[in-house]
């Protein structure tokens, strides 16, 4: 059974919706914000099997915006992360369930 | 003749493979790759044990003392009692501990600084293994070291280790970037992340008996000794110490670590210490390449390890010489004067490139990081904060 | 490629990722995010795209890994998560994933194996990072500085004056 491109993608799918069971089911914000990583990262695993899988000789687009992806997915956890230590400094909790002081 | 005697450990190996040579292609590439492991691991554990009680003896002439001289002769064989002594010792692990995380800390940890030691090359011909982007390989499984340190201190359940890991990681946090980014003048002057095609540009001699070291140049002596300053950081060794100093943290993040885990972390501290000499001698010290036009029939390996025993020395030498310095005082050297002469590095090397290679391209990028080490030294002095001292003797 | 490396790779990240999403303690999901990052790095391997394998494991376990450690410490109160499953989370998880298997099962164009192509060096990801992908380049060096100024700003603690 050599892997195919449809084998790749079946399990970049499932870390995906893995990524999204962490992102919906869970209620700490650093849980949601794992669960948005997996799904980047699922995601970045699509791009590079499509170079891969792809004609022969092909510029390699699919490796660049997995680089760029993974950069941004770095700098987007940091201000994440930094927004969570904020809320938690003044809300004392990290519970996205009580965090709905706007709502109404 | 030579020839042969330095590639001897290539024949020895092409030799063990030949009973396999009509197995299928994958079958050759994992017994290659296992022989490989079983002599780098051979080698680094006897330099480890050849070196605890090195240390021992060269810090006790240091301090007009003899060092341990009694186990075997000159007492040598200290490193068979002290593993004696540490595999019979009871090992505890606290009742609320994080079991599987206090049992898998110094296991990564010891893993992460071991798997550093496969891309360097040791001799002609002979980098275990040869990967195209090598230096990022020994930088990634480097920065995974500060996950397994933070493991072990969550893992014990005590609050000191728990502090000695956060001050381990933000001191080795701190450290990683002069670390890496004064690498990036060699690889921008040699244009490859490979450590053989890194080893390979410094061959040769200019004038005819300078070798082509990168050590040898402003920007490369510079980054080199940055980058020796990181690598005693990493590795959390004297005067950097903090998150094992006795005095202050007891043993910082291994407090709850006895017998034989113990002596992983203090194994692992000793082969990152290898593998930070190791990619220096690569990058600044021109590899296995010997110095003196003349004395090429000596072996590579042999001046590999010549030039890495010199830098353990120097280890050595610093931590018998050196006081230990503050958290503070290591955060503000790496943020305030590191990290800008680290940049100060990457342009010298690129004015060296661009003045032309030779005695002009040496003069400016001399005088490029001149400057700015003057400039950091006067806006960074400590204005004198305590009124002068004054003596008073007994008459 | 090899498919015993594939199925293997395969099995150790799910797991590790399904760890990361349903483990109770938060400390232990974030070691297993991490374990799933490398085996995504390891994917990366297999797929002959190294470099961004190795950018892979040195970004995110190297550093976004220890952030969420680092995180988690510091705002320590809620560790434990809840017992009870979220119903509602699984089942939209479960449909969206049989949306997704299922557009990949019908196309027939998908199910190529792979073609020999060269191995992609670093110097050729430098060459087009630096002529095709020069702006996308500086970009994300502005982002980059922008998310460390906003981070410092948003976790900088007011100081009085005097």
């Amino acid at each position: 059974m050599t892997p195919t491109l449809q084998l790749f993608l079946v399990v970049s799918a499932a870390l995906f919706c893995i990524g999204l069971l962490a992102a919906l089911s869970r209620r700490h914000a650093i849980f949601i914000l794992i669960g948005i990583e997996l799904m980047l990262a699922a995601a970045n695993l699509n791009f590079i099997a499509f170079w891969r899988f792809g004609p022969h000789p092909q510029p390699p687009t699919g490796v660049m915006i997995a680089i760029f992806s993974i950069a941004i997915a770095a700098a987007e956890a940091v201000v994440g992360l930094a927004m969570v230590i904020a809320v938690y400094r003044h809300f004392r909790t990290t519970d996205v369930d009580q965090l709905g002081q706007l709502k109404g | 003749m030579s020839d042969s005697l330095d590639q001897i450990f290539i024949r020895i190996k092409q030799l063990l493979l030949v009973p396999l040579a009509g197995a299928p292609d994958w079958v050759t590439q994992i017994a290659s790759a296992l022989i490989n492991i079983f002599a780098l691991l051979g080698v680094f554990l006897t330099l480890f044990a050849l070196i605890s009680v090195l240390e021992r003896k060269i810090l006790g002439r240091m301090q007009n003392r003899y060092g341990p001289n009694r186990v075997g002769p000159f007492g040598l064989f200290q490193p068979v009692a002290d593993g004696i002594k540490m595999l019979i010792k009871e090992d505890i692990v606290p009742a609320r501990a994080d079991k599987i995380v206090h049992f898998l800390a110094p296991i990564l940890i010891a893993a992460t600084a071991i798997l550093a030691l496969g891309i360097i090359p040791y001799g002609r011909n002979m980098t275990p293994f040869a990967i195209d982007g090598g230096i990022l390989f020994f930088f990634a499984v480097g920065s995974t070291t500060e996950l397994a340190v933070f493991m072990a201190g969550w893992g014990s359940n005590n609050k000191f280790s728990m502090l000695g890991a956060m001050r381990a990681i933000a001191q080795m946090i701190s450290y990683e970037l002069p670390l890496i980014i004064t690498v990036l003048p060699i690889v921008m002057v040699v244009g490859s992340l490979a450590p053989d095609t890194i080893v390979a540009t410094q061959d040769g001699y200019a004038f005819g008996f300078v070798p082509r070291w990168f050590v040898f140049t402003p920007w490369g002596a510079a980054a080199f000794i940055l980058f020796f300053i990181s690598g005693l950081v990493e590795s959390n060794r004297t005067p950097f110490d903090v998150p094992e100093g006795e005095s202050e943290i007891v043993a910082g993040h291994m407090t709850e670590y006895s017998g034989f885990k113990y002596a992983t972390f203090f194994m692992a501290e000793y082969i990152g210490m290898f593998a930070i000499s190791g990619l220096a001698v690569t990058l600044f010290l021109g590899g296995w390449h010997a110095p003196i036009r003349g004395f090429e029939f000596i072996p590579s390996y042999v001046w590999f390890f010549t030039k890495l025993g010199a830098l353990l020395f120097v280890y050595i030498w610093v931590r018998g010489t050196l006081p230990r310095t503050r958290i503070d005082q290591i955060m503000n050297f790496a943020w305030k004067f590191m990290l800008p002469m680290a940049f100060t590095c990457i342009i010298a090397a690129a004015v060296w490139h661009y003045a032309g290679r030779g005695v002009a391209g040496w003069l400016w990028s001399f005088a490029v990081i001149a400057v700015v080490y003057f400039t950091l030294s006067i806006l960074l002095d400590a204005r004198r904060k305590f009124a002068p001292r004054r003596y008073r003797f007994a008459e | 490629m090899n498919s015993a490396a594939f199925v293997i790779i395969a099995i150790l990240t799910l797991a590790a990722a399904l760890a990361a999403a349903s483990l109770p303690k938060l400390i232990h999901a974030a070691l297993s995010f991490a374990v799933a990052f490398i085996g995504v790095a390891a994917f990366y391997f297999l797929l002959g795209a190294e470099f961004v394998g190795l950018v892979q494991v040195f970004v995110y376990v190297g550093a976004v890994a220890v952030l969420i450690v680092f995180t988690i410490l510091l705002t320590r109160r809620d560790v434990q998560g809840t017992g009870k499953p979220n119903w509602g989370g699984a089942i939209i998880t479960i449909a969206v994933f049989g949306g997704l298997l299922w557009a990949i099962l019908k196309t027939p164009s998908l199910s190529v194996a792979a073609p020999q192509i060269e191995a992609l060096t670093v110097k050729r990801i430098g060459g087009v990072l630096m002529t095709d992908y020069v702006w996308p380049l500086q970009c994300v060096g502005l982002l980059l500085t922008a998310a460390l100024i906003g981070a410092l700003i948003l976790v900088m603690e007011n100081r009085d004056e005097g």
